[in-house]
């Protein structure tokens, strides 16, 4: 009786040690279903995963970043930069104010396909830096955020582009139903998913983090993997520039400052840790659900919207007192 | 001996950790001015046994009795205080700051304003480093110094504390004979004032060198006691393992093929000279000479890990440009490299990860993903073949025992099929079983055809391996010896010291 007692308290303890976050998670979504029925609607959740996709996106990228034992502080300005650039390409032949006053309409895929180049180029920009020169990537991608903010103000002259008819499709509803910022977020994560875990690139990026001299001996080119390391986490911020562009329906030169923090918050109370070699794409989603399930809540219970800074503020660092105990060492 | 003559006593300590049973009701008694030996296979539970009595940890029960007083407190700060201290086996100073700072680190002498009075601190280190026999300014940064010296000023701080006991865990791994004498001088000094050592290492020689008592633990549990002199080599090894072992060098002989590796003048800018060597097929070429002699960076430049300045590398009589270790395993070469910890485990991945890193070519599957089954299945087959122990593959490797991390990085390279092997230090930090173990495998890969090129620094180790040995001193290859039976160690020592003329005239 009793050793089955212990046995059962351990295996509790165990699990909840593995799978605390989810467990967090749970109990906010049952906590705040009880307090606000609507909270568990359909068009809530919707709106939750659809607030979540683009800061969520930008986890995802990081989440390789984080775990290669790297950061990456440029995001956010680089959704800026290649968004206002995207946007500049997809204004509707009608709109006021048009950057190229005489571009016709263009096929959605240009504006896309220049999102993403301008990501993966600025990132790829920064992880060279990183491999070649061996600066921290902290100043690295610091270097890169004030750059690339600097170009998204060059490129608009500080204003905003908007009347973007033709992108707002990516703001919209499949059937009417799915937003598509959703669908979008749920191909990034699989595309990261497999990446991360099926492919020799992933295994490169926990090996660069976990042991980055073992992995030079063991054959991995560590300054290429660097490279596309960071490539990807801008070609996820260029991503999450195209669904911003879509929900919003324009760019501002000075849209989304801070989400690199919101996305390397989610990434980390996702469990992936700072000293490298460990986290999962699994852990950025809940992560970054966690994030926009909390905003969600105070919005819904009328709470103080300082106090949710606060608030996440102590998440993070508990969720990362709780994770370094899951990884310290037994001895 | 009776219990008040005792300094330290440890009576039927038990250390349990989840799921593992460390320390098994284990026994230790210490005198006054004894250097003691703590002997034991890696697992043994000799590191766990100081980590609790230097109060890194507390022992789950049992009791720990220091100058007739029972421990009851455990924490560094007290066991200091207590006069204990320890050395630790990775040595961790403030590198950037001075041998001063870091003796006096926590403790800094102040002067009336509650300031660091550096001058103190000055004369204070000078009596200290004085007291072991060091001369060395105590305002040079760490950093400048060598290994062996920061392990000497590790235990001038220890003597700084006025320690009783002073724990020294492998100190002699990353030292030159010169500077192991050097230790060993210190050492005895220390005894003959009447401090008590315990002293853990896997060097059997060292143990007969320097230490009055041996107590053997297998296990996590005590097997026994003995005066040093009064104990055979081969019952010392029967009490760690518990089984005879009679083979420590299993070399089996085996036909020698072809040339595979032929290295041509190869010089690198700073740490040797126009070596040129070869190695045949089924070969073991061992690589001797003291620490400094530049054969870890010989064989490093080789594998594409250093930049040779000139020189060229030829396998299977073809000229070869290995710029990086990826051309190098590309190449079929592999390397085992000498510290384990630095560049070669990937310690909070798993076991299974830290095997297949280096071939995940092989298991891609038709859409060219890695294919988990297949990672699994190879992982197994090596796990079973190598006899890795580990509860399963999931397991982060840094909760192996050395022994069994070393056999993880062995199937590590092996899984990419190599012809050509560098092994450097293999056994180094391992203990007697698995380090046969290790040996027994090197040969049967000979036996298949393979090239093996292994540093060491252990001569008996060299000469019970190798059927040639080349022999560096100072960065320049002094000569490449045919391992026949009358080969003593004091020609090799010739060669690597570069005496050999001397010895002959």
């Amino acid at each position: 009786m009793v050793s089955a007692g212990i046995i059962k308290t351990e295996w509790v303890k165990e699990k909840l040690k593995k799978y605390g976050i989810v467990v967090v998670l749970f109990l906010m979504i049952v906590g705040l279903t009880l307090a606000e029925p609507n909270f568990i609607r359909r068009t809530n959740i919707f709106n939750i995963l659809t607030q979540a996709s683009i800061f969520g996106i930008m986890a995802l990228g990081l989440t390789f970043v984080i775990i290669s034992k790297g950061i990456d502080l440029s995001v956010g300005s680089i959704l800026a930069f290649a968004g206002v650039v995207a946007a500049s390409l997809a204004q509707s032949p009608l709109a006021t104010n048009k950057y190229y006053p005489n571009l016709g309409e263009l096929p959605l895929l240009i504006p896309i396909l220049v999102a993403l180049l301008i990501g993966l180029s600025c990132g790829a920009v920064s992880g060279f830096f990183i491999a070649k020169t061996k600066i921290p990537a902290f100043i690295a991608t610091l270097g890169m955020m004030t750059i690339a903010r600097g170009f998204a103000l060059i490129y608009t002259n500080g204003r905003p582009i908007s009347n973007l008819e033709s992108m707002t499709v990516i703001g919209g509803r499949v059937f009417g139903v799915i937003p598509i910022p959703i669908l979008v977020y749920a191909g990034a994560i699989v595309l990261s998913w497999i990446l991360l875990n099926n492919t020799k690139f992933g295994k490169n990026v926990y090996a660069i983090g976990g042991n980055a001299t073992a992995a030079e001996v063991s054959g991995v080119d560590v300054d290429k993997n660097l490279i596309m390391i960071y490539a990807y986490s801008g070609l996820m911020a260029g991503l999450a520039a195209v669904v911003f562009a879509g929900r919003v329906g324009s760019v501002h030169p000075g849209a989304a400052q801070m989400y690199e923090l919101t996305a390397i918050a989610a990434t980390t109370i996702g469990g992936t840790s700072h000293s490298g070699g460990i986290g999962t794409i699994w852990g950025a989603f809940v992560g970054a659900l966690v994030l926009a399930v909390m905003r969600n809540g105070f919005t819904l219970l009328g709470i103080d919207a300082y106090w949710q800074q606060v608030t996440e503020g102590a998440i993070i660092i508990v969720a990362v007192i709780i994770d370094m105990r899951k990884n310290a060492r037994k001895d | 001996m009776s219990a008040e003559s005792n300094l330290l006593e440890v009576i039927g300590v038990v250390k349990k950790f989840p799921g593992v049973l460390a320390l098994n009701n284990v026994s230790l008694e210490v005198a006054p001015g004894e250097i003691h030996a703590l002997m034991g296979e890696n697992g043994a539970g000799k590191s766990t046994l100081v980590k609790c009595i230097a109060g890194i940890q507390a022992p789950t029960s049992g009791r720990i009795v220091f100058k007739g007083e029972d421990i009851t407190e455990f924490t560094p700060k007290k066991a200091l205080d207590r006069g204990i201290s320890m050395i630790h086996q990775e040595l961790s100073p403030v590198v950037h700051r001075s041998i001063m700072e870091n003796i006096w680190l926590g403790r800094e002498p102040l002067n009336r304003f509650g300031l660091v009075d550096h001058k103190a601190m000055y004369r204070k280190t000078q009596e200290v480093l004085a007291e072991i026999d060091l001369q060395e300014d105590p305002r040079t940064l760490m950093e400048n110094l060598s290994v062996a010296k920061m392990q000497m000023i590790e235990i001038a701080k220890a003597v700084s504390y006025d320690a009783k006991l002073i724990i020294m865990d492998e100190p002699t791994s990353a030292l030159t004979d010169k500077e192991i004498q050097q230790l060993f001088r210190i050492v005895r000094a220390l005894r003959d004032k009447g401090k008590s050592i315990i002293y853990i290492s896997h060097k059997l020689e060292e143990i007969y060198e320097i230490t009055d008592r041996v107590t053997v633990y297998r296990d996590g549990t005590y097997i026994g006691t003995e005066r040093t002199l009064d104990l055979p080599v081969q019952k010392m090894i029967n009490m760690m393992v518990g089984r005879d072992v009679d083979e420590l060098f299993p070399k089996t002989p085996c036909p020698i093929g072809e040339v595979k590796l032929e290295v041509r003048n190869l010089s690198h800018a700073r740490f040797f000279r126009d070596v040129s060597f070869t190695a045949r097929r089924g070969e073991i070429l061992g690589i001797a000479g003291l620490v400094g002699a530049g054969r870890t960076e010989l064989i490093q430049t080789i594998f594409g890990i250093y930049k040779k300045a000139s020189g060229t590398i030829l396998i299977d009589g073809k000229e070869v440009e290995i710029s990086s270790p990826k051309d190098a395993i590309k190449a079929n070469m592999a390397l085992l490299t000498e510290d384990r910890r630095t560049s070669g485990i990937f310690p909070m991945l798993s076991v299974r990860f830290n095997m297949t890193i280096a071939s995940m070519g092989q298991f891609m599957n038709r859409v060219k993903l890695l294919s988990g089954q297949k990672i699994a299945r190879k992982s197994e087959e090596y796990r079973k073949s190598i006899h890795v122990k580990t509860p399963n593959l999931e397991q982060k490797i840094m909760f192996l025992s050395g022994g069994n991390q070393q056999k993880v990085l062995v199937a590590r390279w092996l899984m990419t099929q190599p012809d050509i092997l560098f092994l450097d230090e293999p056994t180094r930090g391992i203990d007697v079983g698995t380090k046969a173990e290790i040996h027994r495998l090197i040969s049967e890969l000979a036996g298949q055809g393979k090239t093996i090129i292994m540093v060491s620094s252990e001569l008996p180790e060299v000469m019970g391996m190798s059927d040639r040995i080349l022999v560096m001193c100072k960065g320049v290859a002094t000569g490449i010896v045919e391992n026949t039976p009358d080969l003593t160690q004091d020609t090799l020592m010739a060669y690597a010291t570069n005496t050999m003329n001397q010895e002959t005239a």
